[in-house]
């Protein structure tokens, strides 16, 4: 097998070759174990013929559950210990594939809990700088003509521990994992735009939203006339409640908290409301003391799910190197993989379809040879944004912004098969002082 | 030749030459079903809580720093500390760090760009046990004692809707709008 880059990595279409497929699965490796504690050993069975081939299965379910033996595959939540709705909880990337994130795993970010809305009791306004203000009932939103769109909705503060000094411990998705992508199905916001018909000095919309937060952020006119669209399902079921049930705006790309849950009210404006959560939130201070503001776009970025943070690859072999990368600017057009620590690099395959604003899975195979190795992945989307290094982003944005961290991300693997992460090692000289990210979640 | 009365009619007219699925994507911007039921102006009086930064949208009433600090420390201090040191909440006031340094603090003093928010904030969404329950003047009197904190008013400072709109904060200037800049990105 030919190295198209240092350390073993393959071409990228060594399993989809004709002829190929069976020696390459020979040469599979065991499944990279889920983390570094074994799984409890269960009992031997006889595989040719087992007990649950000969006693009748369970019967039907109203909805259906995960296998008990993925129990493990969660959201891992924290939150504030004064206020439990206030916090976060992140999906488990590392544990997921494909493109679409189940709805019960599905990243939760609420500023102050979860809402339990009856839609017969929920209405929304659309008022301000418009000719004919209106009310909208969920029953009357439901009979618009519906258009559905995949996207993912990432949270600002997702990956933030990145700008801590030391590299932290956690599994790449309860690092990573303020992401997730959806089938979104609802209405395009011009459609009632067009008919509540906003006046010429109309620039803005005020969102807010019908929690115990009143969750407000100031939207653009444009973006709203973009792509923007008031989501009713979400992988093809009614939103979750703590997705935004029963209405949700949906701004591909676009900050997670600009995509205001339980939304309850549009209001257009000439101008921005300089809200809590788009002046003294979700603004980025720069080394200069000067912050930046109404970073809406999430740039590129992307990371190497498997093997990742705290699994462990049992023997040198073949393995699959998957992970996920997407763009709020649009498509992904390639990710490069790296197994030497960036001294050389292939491009990875990329899953089809390709989609705007959506997870793009990549993979690619790379034969371990047992020694220390560093695996990293490198985005680039299709305005030609390219992923920065995590030395030129903290050299860029200072230590501070606690928001948009998009950098590579570096998993090692040491002679044992263990993964953990790791930064650079023209890094670590400023890791003699560990100290985390200077804010929590409020 | 067909004559257009209006461009409205003349981009209709584009977009059903350019193609069917745009077409289609056009007639139905301009065929919603016209679902929305008429929101008079009492009703959207009494579900419009934003607080514009110039102070359009602030309400009547008044509140005094005394009375500011007397809810503060019932309502307030658990979460976010004596005179707004932080606590599991945020820090509101007694930046020591300046902006630029190791550990910087951004407060209401030393960061918030506008007053306005502040009351806008506390309304909507404090107390976190039982947001939106403060009166009008009491939010005044909560935002007039975290401004006094922060020397941004003096103590004896009587805050009303005239007062908050006038009041220029510290770091206004201290941010780039990346949206004008760039499109947010």
């Amino acid at each position: 097998m030919q190295e198209v880059a240092g350390n073993g990595l393959l071409d990228r279409r060594l399993f989809l070759k004709t002829g190929f497929g069976i020696g390459a699965a020979t040469l599979l490796a065991p499944v990279v174990m889920k983390n570094l504690e074994a799984a409890p050993e269960a009992a031997p069975v006889n595989t040719a013929s087992p007990p649950w081939m000969h006693t009748p299965g369970a019967g039907y379910s109203t909805y259906g559950m995960p296998s008990k033996f993925e129990d493990d595959v969660v959201r891992f939540p924290s939150a504030n210990s004064a206020i439990p709705g206030n916090g976060v909880s992140w999906t488990p990337l590392h544990l997921l594939e494909g493109t679409i994130t189940p709805n019960g795993l599905h990243y939760e970010r609420h500023h102050n809990g979860v809402p339990q809305i009856n839609p017969s009791q929920h209405r929304l306004l659309i008022h301000g700088l418009v000719k004919n203000p209106s009310f909208f009932s969920i029953e009357n939103l439901l009979r618009y003509p519906l258009r559905s769109r995949i996207c993912f909705v990432e949270c600002g503060g997702n990956s933030n521990a990145g700008w801590n000094k030391s590299p932290i411990r956690s599994e790449a998705g309860y690092f990573h994992g303020l992401v997730s992508c959806s089938e979104w199905t609802g209405i395009p916001l011009p459609v009632l735009l067009d008919e509540v018909k906003p006046t010429k000095k109309a620039h803005w919309l005020i969102a807010e939203g019908a929690d115990a937060f009143a969750m407000q952020m100031s939207i653009p006119l444009e973006k709203a006339m973009d792509d923007a669209m008031l989501a009713l399902y979400q992988n093809g079921e009614r939103i979750r409640p703590e997705n935004g049930y029963p209405l949700r705006l949906i701004l591909p790309g676009w900050e997670g908290v600009m995509n205001v849950k339980w939304l309850r009210r549009l209001k257009l404006t000439d101008c921005p409301v300089m809200a809590r959560n788009e002046t003294s939130r979700y603004t980025e201070l720069l080394p200069d003391g000067k912050a930046r503001m109404f970073t809406m776009v999430m740039q590129a970025k992307s990371l190497i799910t498997s093997p990742s943070a705290n699994m462990l690859l049992r023997e040198a072999g073949l393995y699959q190197i998957t992970g996920l990368a997407w763009s709020g600017r649009g498509k992904i057009t390639r990710v490069d993989v790296t197994a030497d620590g960036g001294n050389t690099w292939a491009e990875a395959e990329l899953q089809e379809p390709v989609l705007s604003k959506s997870f793009t899975r990549f993979r690619i195979p790379w034969q371990w040879n047992g020694s220390p190795a560093t695996l990293q992945s490198r985005a680039t989307d299709e305005s030609g944004y390219v992923q920065p290094q995590r030395k030129d982003l903290v050299a860029e944005r200072g230590r501070h912004g606690f928001f948009h961290y998009n950098a590579i991300v570096s998993w090692q693997i040491d002679e044992f098969g263990s993964v953990s992460h790791v930064y650079d090692k023209d890094e670590i000289a400023e890791s003699s002082d560990p100290v985390d990210i200077d804010a929590g979640w409020d | 030749m067909i004559k257009m009365k209006s461009p409205k009619a003349l981009i209709l007219l584009i977009l059903m030459l350019a193609g069917t699925s745009l077409r289609s994507y056009c007639e139905t911007l301009l065929n919603g079903p016209m679902l929305g039921e008429p929101a008079s102006s009492e009703e959207i009086a009494a579900w419009d809580i934003s607080v514009m930064p110039g102070g359009d949208g602030l309400p009547g009433g008044k509140g005094s720093v005394a009375q500011g600090r007397r809810i503060y420390e019932k309502q307030c201090i658990s979460c976010h500390g004596p005179r707004g040191q932080g606590g599991n909440a945020d820090q509101l006031a007694g930046a020591g760090m300046g902006l630029t340094s190791e550990y910087p603090e951004k407060t209401i003093g030393s960061y918030w760009p506008y007053a306005t928010t502040l009351f806008d904030m506390i309304r909507r969404s404090m107390p976190m046990t039982a947001p939106g329950t403060l009166s009008d003047d009491e939010v005044y009197a909560v935002t007039a004692y975290l401004l006094y904190l922060n020397g941004i008013i003096e103590e004896d400072t009587l805050l009303d809707a005239e007062v908050l709109s006038a009041i220029k904060m510290p770091n206004r200037d201290g941010f780039i709008n990346v949206y004008e800049e760039t499109g947010g990105n």
